[in-house]
């Protein structure tokens, strides 16, 4: 990486349609590049194909909440109505699966959800209030209609006057570069 | 068999230019909106000063709402007697107002949940505000079993918390697994809700012109920045929560008809109540929906987002779920009839004819005749009536409720014991204050947060498909 890219965070340029954004994904992904996102208003239907995603890893932490939640379930009320303070009623057993199976239920639910919740701040990396990106006049705009795509400094193939010659051949409109 | 390759190579040269028939779909967004417009519109009403409308409503409401907390009040200051309880009715508007109010928030997850993983994309328009239904509904209804304990400060003690008794909750309890079953609801909507709303957030963050807004917004979207790596991440954190939502939202509704169903009273022991509660309470739940969304449409002129088509639908589960509650009551009766006990046998004919009889007829009007009026078109299309007939849903299923809680106590098995339960001034204060802290809190969300989800309203329109030309 040469020292004209230290202080630079990317290269941005700006789409007006998502049919647009979608194909000049499919061509930086065909190009082979690793550190990039496309910003979009709302989720754009096989742009993680597009752009050749991975599935998201978030059912991973969504199945640990409700394994972990299950198995707290089944201690709580194993400790509490069998163990530390054992109740005799209606003559069933001290503890078993099934007279607390609703309680169980409800925490493999609440602590799966749990997971779920998290793992998408996790593995979106947010809260993250100060972002380059942040600093773009023209990013406000893409929450509301317009489409971003941005080639980050740190990827190999990362060069301010080729990338920006590269998201001009896409059909790119506004081109910018992005300080850190 | 020997023809077969030769049809084959020979393929009619018109079979190329014959394509599927387009089936028309009824379109989701009216008048060709762009995204900017669906921007515009819902991040104007947050962005707009503040209406003389809103400000008056919430007066009223919040006028309202101290009806609901002076009735509290006086409550926990002299005792429980201040309601209408009394031997043998000893669950009286209390649980009727929480059945009420959680079945209510149903229709809230129904949309946002089970509608999604059906891929119902009309959804989109409504779902914001009625998972805030939802939401604020699932506290009214908190409220009354929170005070029927008695003594309110020793309500944590629901909860598997450590205290100086060295005693814990009884989990063999249907009452118990209510706790684990609301409170679970509460924070698992709350969670969809609070996510789902993220990048819209994002978007009134973004058109921020006063310091106050940018920062109260900012904090709120957590730094959303519409990367398609984080939407990837999102949307399947959504898809899940739809996913979790659903096995939960019906559990809630099957456990509070536990409540009832795990007794031995008649009138309440059936196997019919999870999925018959499940079913009324979609039933109110949209006819909420709609209570809300009507005015709503009118005020903020929304209706080239939820259109004809968007009320058509809700309309239609409206009658659908109207007419199941009302085979749930046959069906009642014929278990009744067959079962060939004569203490539920008279708990049916009972409701029907007893000194309750004025509730169960309200109950069958409201719930299975007024529905019946949504197979005509002409009734969809006008909205007042449409509207009308969702009060009559909201009140029938109040009476719902009613008929099964108060029928059952009033006469149970020993004539000797029976009674005759009546509400008092209290009860009815207190209940009716509850439509005041729900608007209280629905018409902030109108006011401060983005009533429509906007990015959802935008993937489901034309123009968001990547292959359109």
């Amino acid at each position: 990486m040469n020292e004209r890219n230290e202080r630079i965070y990317g290269v941005a340029c700006t789409f007006r349609r998502p049919s647009d954004v979608y194909h000049a994904a499919e061509k930086v992904r065909d190009a082979g590049w690793k550190y990039w996102d496309v910003h979009t208003p709302f989720p754009i239907h096989g742009l993680d194909q597009a752009m050749g995603l991975p599935r998201s890893p978030v059912p991973r932490l969504t199945l640990l909440g409700g394994v972990t939640g299950f198995i707290t379930g089944c201690l709580l009320t194993w400790y509490m109505n069998s163990y530390d303070y054992p109740l005799i009623v209606g003559g069933k057993p001290y503890w078993s699966p099934i007279f607390p199976f609703p309680v169980l239920y409800e925490c493999t639910i609440l602590f799966a959800a749990f997971g779920t919740f998290f793992g998408q701040f996790i593995f979106n990396r947010l809260p993250r209030h100060h972002h380059p990106l942040f600093d773009l006049p023209q990013f406000a705009r893409v929450s509301d209609d317009t489409f971003m795509v941005v080639l980050e400094a740190r990827d190999p193939h990362f060069h301010v006057d080729d990338s920006r010659n590269f998201l001009q051949s896409l059909g790119g409109q506004e081109i910018t570069v992005i300080r850190d | 068999m020997a023809h077969a390759p030769d049809q084959h190579s020979e393929r009619p040269a018109i079979l190329d230019q014959v394509r599927p028939a387009e089936l028309p779909r009824s379109p989701l967004i009216l008048n060709n909106r762009n995204f900017h417009w669906v921007t515009d519109k819902v991040c104007g009403i947050v962005e707009e000063p503040t209406p003389q409308w809103w400000k008056v409503t919430f007066l009223v409401a919040l006028f309202i709402a101290s009806f609901t907390f002076i009735g509290l009040g006086y409550l926990v200051s002299t005792g429980t007697g201040v309601w209408g309880l009394r031997s043998p009715v000893g669950w009286g508007w209390a649980i009727v107002n929480f059945v009420f109010w959680v079945g209510i928030g149903h229709a809230g997850t129904l949309i946002s949940a089970i509608l999604c993983l059906l891929r119902q994309k009309w959804r989109t328009s409504i779902n914001r505000a009625a998972e805030a239904m939802t939401i604020f509904a699932v506290m009214c209804a908190g409220l009354f079993p929170l005070f029927h304990v008695g003594r309110v400060w020793f309500a944590w003690w629901l909860f598997p918390l450590p205290n100086q008794n060295g005693i814990w909750p009884q989990f063999r309890s249907p009452l118990e697994w209510d706790v684990f079953a609301v409170s679970t609801y509460f924070t698992v909507s709350t969670l969809f809700w609070y996510m789902g709303m993220i990048p819209d957030l994002g978007a009134i963050r973004d058109r921020a012109t006063t310091w106050w807004r940018k920062a109260f917004y900012s904090v709120l979207a957590m730094g959303w920045r519409g990367g398609n790596r984080q939407w990837s991440n999102f949307e399947m954190a959504y898809l899940l929560l739809a996913g979790l939502s659903t096995p939960l939202v019906l559990s809630v509704h099957t456990i509070v008809s536990f409540d009832f169903a795990v007794s031995n009273v008649p009138g309440w022991h059936t196997t019919i109540f999870p999925p018959y509660f499940v079913a009324g309470a979609i039933f109110s739940g949209f006819a909420m929906v709609l209570t809300l969304m009507l005015p709503l449409r009118a005020i903020y002129r929304l209706h080239d987002v939820i259109n004809q088509y968007h009320i058509d639908n809700m309309c239609k589960i409206i009658l659908a779920t109207g007419t199941m509650v009302g085979y749930a009551y046959g069906t009642e009766f014929f278990i009744a009839a067959y079962s060939g006990n004569s203490l539920e046998k008279f708990a049916f004919v009972n409701r029907a004819f007893g000194q309750y009889a004025w509730a169960y007829w309200i109950m069958v009007s409201c719930n299975v005749i007024t529905p019946q009026l949504f197979w005509f078109k002409k009734i969809r299309e006008n909205h007042s009536i449409v509207w009308i007939i969702c009060l009559f849903v909201n009140v029938g299923m109040w009476f719902e409720r009613f008929v099964i809680t108060i029928t059952s106590l009033a006469n149970d098995y020993l004539p000797s014991s029976w009674g005759y339960y009546s509400p008092t001034i209290v009860d009815i204060f207190t209940f009716f204050g509850t439509f005041g802290f729900f608007s209280v809190l629905f018409l902030l969300f109108v006011r401060f947060l983005p009533l429509l989800p906007m990015a959802e309203v935008k993937s489901v329109s034309p123009s968001a498909d990547p292959h359109a030309h």
